[in-house]
């Protein structure tokens, strides 16, 4: 077996909040004991209630975030093994707002060559050129690269985000919801450049988004978070054609299609909603799972994986 | 149906930026009307406008500019600000450009309370707490302590929206409001907007990019491109009636699930908004249009296919081939 572009194992990561003068800090559980393993060429799509987990999960593997718990291994070596430089080779983000990722005051054309300038030794000629290959990638004007961000639409700036992210060549690129602060329109210019540029380039995506539809079009392989942890873990289709874990089941018959006239599903959850800072004893799920049973609320399920995928639930059979 | 809010011939400009061109659109009292179009169609500064809160190089005009009756274009800075966050509230795109990172959750959220309703401190946090779980916002007295930077883009905006209802307004314009959360949040976030709606007929002008919203939730849709308002319709007719070229290319870039399919580019428009400026004449989506003919250079007709669907294209309703 070729070993996994990303692999993790047993990850776990904790903030500490004050909340107020006197009171003890809460610990929010972020991340918890989640492994998983990206292939060479795959696109693994991660979704998930907000406040999940999904955002800190990729700040960990873009080792922006040291876990408190397990390890992360890029390319089979341990990521608090790599210096800085090695690890953009590897790895690098796409962050959701082109607004605020992208230096306001710089020109596109020194944001898009920051990393390159980063390695050291590179020439400036070499820079230069690099840097319009990359525009010009991307689908930028080279002319567009004199200008600041500002002067930019949020689909351009987003290509330049992108720019940004493949000028090392990396052959991973974490993506954390990149299209959500765009429209229709640029979404689907920015999400047939992402497959365009795997195909040609060989890269692989971490892709967090919140758009279940964008997930299912882009990933090989979906994974599912709920408080913290993965609770399903499946091929794109199978996941799409038949969800096992009862979150994942509401997430799907909560997409709103655009279809006038149907109104909003009732997502069936009830009113409790998941506490990072409290989490429930048995399956973390079970205060809002139509389906549970009196074992949910003692006992924590095992995840148990069969040729269909991986699953955290009591209740779902393994083949 | 009563009009809560009239808008016509609205204008905005920056410097020589026309942002806003001859903007047109109506919200009645229950009602919730949608507003799409593509990133920087000028939006989120039609709503600015509305609530007075353009930035200072902005320059707003307007034939009819009316909330309830009552003339905005007349009410000066200090009348405005009385209706602003008590009749009329906005939930804002950025989320941190309108909570202010150095103040807790808590403090933002009363100070619109005590403010406008003179209420007490503790009871405007008890106000706050009640709204923080009505949005499912867990440990609400925690996160009430808490700074906006500490909470995850999801929990922000739901603080957001939270706040926007503490005096219970009349018309509220969210822009943007669920499209941080994900698809469960999402959901439930709509569905109290729609109980809001109905118990205490609350008007919508709700911004979105996401189509599934407005198919959803939308009474009536505006389709905005380049500083006009397009298209307009009620939600049925222009899902399945779409008529301005740009309203059906952008019906096509939606990937519907279930029916994506992997590695198949996802339809586009190609090309981007043009820059317009006040001398801009003829229609401004014409570089991008496969139906442009020579005429679309000049003065543009705005059709009326019903009593309430109408679109601003040269192309007659029986030229507009089916979708
Ligand atoms: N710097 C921080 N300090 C304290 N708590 C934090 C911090 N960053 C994140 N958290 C908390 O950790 C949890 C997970 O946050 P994270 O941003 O990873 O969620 P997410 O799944 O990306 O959510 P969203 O879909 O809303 O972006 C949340 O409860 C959040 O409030
Ligand atoms: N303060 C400002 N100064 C100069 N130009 C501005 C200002 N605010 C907005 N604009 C410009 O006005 C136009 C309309 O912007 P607006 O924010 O309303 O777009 P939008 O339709 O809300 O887009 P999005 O979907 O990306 O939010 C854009 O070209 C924008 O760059
Ligand atoms: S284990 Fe029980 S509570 Fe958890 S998801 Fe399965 S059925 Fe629901
Ligand atoms: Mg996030
Ligand atoms: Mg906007």
């Amino acid at each position: 077996m070729t070993t996994p572009l990303i692999e993790i194992r047993d990850v776990g990561h904790q903030f500490r909040v004050k909340s107020g003068l006197f009171a003890q800090p809460k610990r929010i559980v972020a991340v918890d004991g989640v492994s998983l393993s990206l292939p060479a060429g795959g696109v693994l799509g991660v979704v998930g209630e907000s406040g999940c987990g999904k955002s800190t999960l990729a700040k960990i593997i873009l080792g922006l975030i040291e876990p408190s718990a397990g390890e992360v291994l890029i390319d089979g070596r341990r990521l608090d093994g790599l210096d800085r430089r090695e690890r953009a080779r590897l790895i690098q983000p796409v962050f959701q707002d082109p607004y605020s990722s992208l230096n306001p005051r710089r020109r596109v054309r020194d944001i898009v060559g920051v990393p390159l300038v980063a390695q050291g030794g590179i020439a400036d000629g070499e820079i230069r050129r690099r840097v319009d290959a990359m525009l010009a990638r991307v689908g930028l004007d080279p002319e567009l690269g004199e200008r600041q961000p500002a002067e930019l639409s949020g689909g351009q700036r987003q290509r330049v985000a992108i720019a940004r992210a493949l000028v090392l060549h990396p052959r991973i690129v974490v993506c954390d919801e990149p299209t959500s602060a765009l429209d229709v329109s640029v979404q689907a210019q920015i999400l047939n450049l992402l497959a365009e540029l795997r195909r040609e380039l060989g890269l692989s995506y971490l892709f967090i988004s919140h758009n279940l539809a964008v997930v299912e079009h882009v990933a090989s392989e979906v994974a599912v978070m709920y408080l913290g942890r993965i609770v399903e873990r499946a091929e794109t289709e199978t996941l799409f054609r038949a969800p096992r874990h009862p979150y994942t089941k509401a997430l799907l018959a909560s997409v709103l299609t655009p279809e006038p006239g149907l109104g909003i599903p009732d997502t069936e959850l009830g009113d409790t909603m998941p506490d990072p800072a409290n989490i429930p004893p048995g399956c973390r799920f079970h205060p809002r799972c139509p389906a549970a049973i009196d074992r949910c609320r003692s006992d924590a399920p095992m995840p148990r994986r069969d040729r269909r995928g991986l699953a955290e639930c009591h209740l779902v059979e393994m083949a | 149906m009563t009009a809560l809010l009239e808008v016509e011939g609205l204008e905005i400009s920056f410097g020589s930026l026309a942002a806003v061109r001859g903007a047109s659109l109506q919200v009645n009292k229950g009602e919730t009307h949608c507003l799409v179009g593509e990133s920087g169609c000028g939006k989120s500064v039609t709503a600015l406008s509305i609530m007075g809160l353009l930035a200072r190089n902005g320059r707003r005009d307007a034939r009819v500019l009316r909330f309830d009756g009552t003339d905005l274009l007349a009410l000066n800075e200090r009348a405005m600000s009385r209706l602003r966050g008590n009749r009329l509230a906005m939930i804002f795109q950025e989320p941190m450009t309108s909570l202010n990172p150095a103040y807790t959750v808590g403090s933002q959220m009363i100070e619109v309370m005590q403010r406008h309703r003179g209420a007490t401190r503790a009871a405007a946090l008890a106000r706050a707490e009640e709204l923080l779980a009505r949005v499912r916002i867990t440990s609400p007295g925690m996160r009430l302590g808490q700074y906006p930077h500490q909470l995850s883009g999801g929990l922000r905006q739901r603080v957001m929206i939270a706040m926007a209802l503490m005096c219970s307004p009349e018309l509220l314009i969210a822009d943007e409001p669920t499209t941080a959360l994900d698809v469960t949040v999402q959901a439930q976030i709509l569905r109290l907007l729609s109980d809001l709606q109905k118990d205490l007929g609350l008007a919508i002008l709700l911004i979105t990019h996401d189509l599934g919203v407005v198919a959803r939730t939308a009474h009536r849709v505006s389709v905005m491109y380049a500083g006009e308002v397009v298209e307009s319709a009620p939600v049925a007719q222009l899902f399945t009636k779409p008529m301005h070229p740009y309203t059906r290319g952008l019906l096509d870039c939606v990937p519907v699930p279930g029916k994506v399919r992997r590695d198949q580019p996802l339809g586009s428009i190609p090309g981007m908004v043009p820059r317009m400026t006040q001398s801009f004449r003829g229609c401004a989506f014409v570089e991008r249009c496969t139906l442009a003919r020579p005429d679309c250079a000049g003065e543009i007709v705005r059709h009326r296919l019903a009593a309430q669907h109408d679109y601003l294209c040269q192309i007659p309703p029986d030229r507009v081939t089916a979708p």
